[in-house]
């Protein structure tokens, strides 16, 4: 067995796991043609940005307070208003997204190594183990998913930890589902096949040549999972059982600021539009990356 | 093919079984993972070993796991789900009396959805890339963006506090309040019943608010699918053959578009009507709408475990038997699927 032989097989393969980075110069020309999926990458650069250096950005402090100061409409000093304890808002919203970021990537992180791994055994072994995982993954699916992470966190207790595994205990099916369809797809083409005739140990030919291949379709929906991921979080902070006071959660911050809602409007509004900018920019990123990743889906 | 659609039911059911199996392990196993020990909280962290065991014994937590999850599955066929600790009440009590109250709300915010997002989702399908197109994606957009909960909140400041357009939270005005005797528990109807007016259209515009902020969140999966499954079918020979003989846009949606897609739509509604159940809980809270959204968030404050863990099987059950429904609809309703199968 020469070099020259291994290489088309290896090459096969490093080709499908850099299908992310290779062509970088097309996948970057096709977006600028999609002005929306544009914003939302610019978006979540920016959101990037911004949670990294929250505190060189953050004009106050996060949670210093300041009574003489509650309750501010926004202005020049401070431009989304103040909170009832006279803190910053638009300081805690900066602040705020490190905690988003983090429970996005926290999910994403246990989700999509999960939900490939038993989607690859099942799609790859087949037979009774797929029947069986696939089975546990379609229940799974059939549970209303925010009402089992509510009751999760309850009895958990609160908390950013438990709202992240609460979010990821259900999130893994539709990533599974997915990478199963890919394994399918893949596991019988010649490569594989050559690579089985070459004495690759099964594992091998799951990590090495059948999992790669899976990544950009996960990556796809993985980011399109973080939409939803925001929207949930951002539920369970609302209701108290996100990351605790005095962390400028946003979720959390339309919480209270709802009490002043009809006064001082700003309060329980900011917070949300921060959300609502995040997610969209989410879903926006996805879309765009579906596009330039898999040429087989049709926008319709 | 009769036949076969027999055993094919028969393996649905096994499956809606199997899910239901399932879904009651979840809700045991969560309904024990509480971090505080339920027995020192009935009887003190002070309570001597003796008042410690008895209390265990009495709520049968000195038995095995195995028989543990025994005593709750036939409790629970028996409709048994335990009391609530913060109304004493037994818990299946509490719920049917917070069920309607969301059951209305779900079901007003499934019509308007449906009512909007299928004429929607239609129009962005004939025009596609028109201006109507883009504004459908725009809005769909949106609603898979929006968090509901705050939807709700800068719904009330705009449309109550400041135009008073809409009532304020809560099912009826204080003054309204239990005026008419409770029969179906929908307040709409049994407003209706009653004959009095003046209940009904407070009611009306009560729920009119919380309705349509949920309903557009459904409405923006509602509108996607059913353009989607529009411009499928306009693709189809049918279609052509049909513009071909002169029929108008609306003969070719009457006739032809809507029967040939209703089977989908039935199981996007059904995947949306038990999202919105789900919705509801947060929307419920924002409103203070006395369903059982309101009632599971009051329980999870204050650790109420059998209550959470019994909100969180009526709607998981609602939602797997929706799900179901949609799935048996499909085949029994699509002589598509059947074909495909055999």
């Amino acid at each position: 067995m020469s070099a020259a032989q291994t290489a088309p097989v290896r090459s096969k393969a490093f080709l499908a796991a850099s299908r992310l980075g290779a062509g970088f110069g097309t996948s970057l020309a096709k977006l600028s043609r999609e002005p929306l999926g544009m914003f939302g990458f610019i978006v979540l650069a920016v959101l990037i940005v911004v949670a990294l250096f929250a505190p060189l950005i953050a004009p106050f402090s996060p949670t210093a307070q300041n009574l003489p100061n509650a309750l501010q409409a926004p202005s020049w000093t401070h431009w989304a208003g103040t909170d009832e304890f006279g803190r910053d808002i638009l300081s805690r919203l900066i602040y705020g997204t490190r905690i988003t970021v983090q429970t996005v990537f926290a999910v994403t992180i246990i989700v999509g190594p999960i939900g490939m791994l038993i989607g690859i055994v099942a799609g790859f072994v087949g037979g009774r183990t797929d029947a069986i995982l696939m089975r546990i993954t379609d229940i799974v699916l059939s549970f209303p998913s925010l009402i089992l992470a509510l009751a999760f966190a309850a009895a958990l207790g609160a908390g950013l930890e438990t709202a992240i595994i609460a979010i990821s205990l259900t999130g893994w099916p539709p990533i599974a589902r997915l990478a199963r369809a890919e394994t399918l797809l893949v596991r019988n083409t010649d490569y594989v096949a050559a690579a089985r005739l070459y004495g690759a140990s099964p594992l091998r030919l799951l990590f090495r040549y059948i999992a790669p291949m899976c990544i950009p379709s996960v990556v796809v929906r993985l980011t399109m999972n973080m939409a939803g991921i925001i929207l949930t979080a951002a539920a369970l902070g609302f209701l108290g059982l996100g990351a605790q006071p005095p962390a400028p959660e946003w979720g959390a911050m339309i919480s209270s600021g709802r009490k002043f809602m009809l006064d001082n409007w700003w309060v329980a509004v900011m917070p949300g539009v921060a959300i609502l900018i995040t997610s969209l920019a989410f879903n926006l990123a996805g879309d765009a990356l579906r596009d330039i990743l898999d040429p087989r889906h049709d926008r319709s | 093919m009769k036949e076969f659609s027999v055993i094919e039911l028969a393996k649905r059911v096994g499956q809606l079984l199997v899910s239901l199996f399932a879904l009651l392990v979840v809700t045991f196993v969560i309904g024990r993972l509480l971090p505080t020990d339920p027995v020192g909280a009935i009887v003190g962290e002070l309570a001597d070993p003796a008042t410690f065991a008895a209390m265990r014994a009495r709520l049968g937590l000195d038995l095995p796991v195995y028989q543990q999850f025994w005593i709750y599955f036939t409790s629970l066929l028996q409709g048994d789900l335990g009391t609530a600790v913060l109304t004493g009440n037994p818990v299946v009590q509490d719920l049917s009396a917070a069920f309607p109250a969301t059951l209305e709300l779900a079901t007003l915010a499934v019509i308007i959805s449906t009512l909007l997002g299928v004429p929607l989702g239609m129009m962005a399908a004939f025009f596609r890339d028109s201006w109507i197109d883009k504004l459908v994606r725009v809005l769909s957009l949106v609603g898979h963006s929006i968090p509901v909960f705050w939807f709700g909140i800068v719904g009330l400041v705009i449309f109550y506090a400041t135009l008073n357009w809409v009532g304020g939270p809560g099912r009826v005005d204080v003054y309204l309040e239990g005026l008419v005797e409770p029969k179906t528990g929908l307040l709409l109807i049994d407003s209706l019943l009653a004959g009095d007016t003046e209940v009904f259209w407070n009611a009306v515009y009560h729920i009119i608010l919380p309705a349509c902020i949920l309903a557009y969140s459904a409405m923006a999966y509602i509108t996607r699918m059913t353009r989607s499954f529009t411009l499928e079918q306009l693709n189809q020979d049918y279609v052509i053959a049909a513009r071909a003989k002169g029929a108008s846009n609306w003969r070719i949606v009457s006739g032809h578009l809507l029967p040939n897609i209703a089977v989908q739509l039935i199981t996007v509604l059904a995947i949306a009507y038990g999202g919105l159940l789900e919705g509801a809980v947060v929307t419920e809270v924002v409103f203070s709408w006395p369903g059982i959204g309101q009632y599971m968030t009051n329980a999870l404050m204050i650790g109420d475990m059998n209550a959470v863990v019994a909100a969180t099987l009526i709607i998981g059950i609602i939602f797997m038997v929706l799900n179901f429904l949609s799935d048996l609809a499909y085949l029994l309703l699509d002589p598509r699927t059947r074909e495909a199968t055999t």
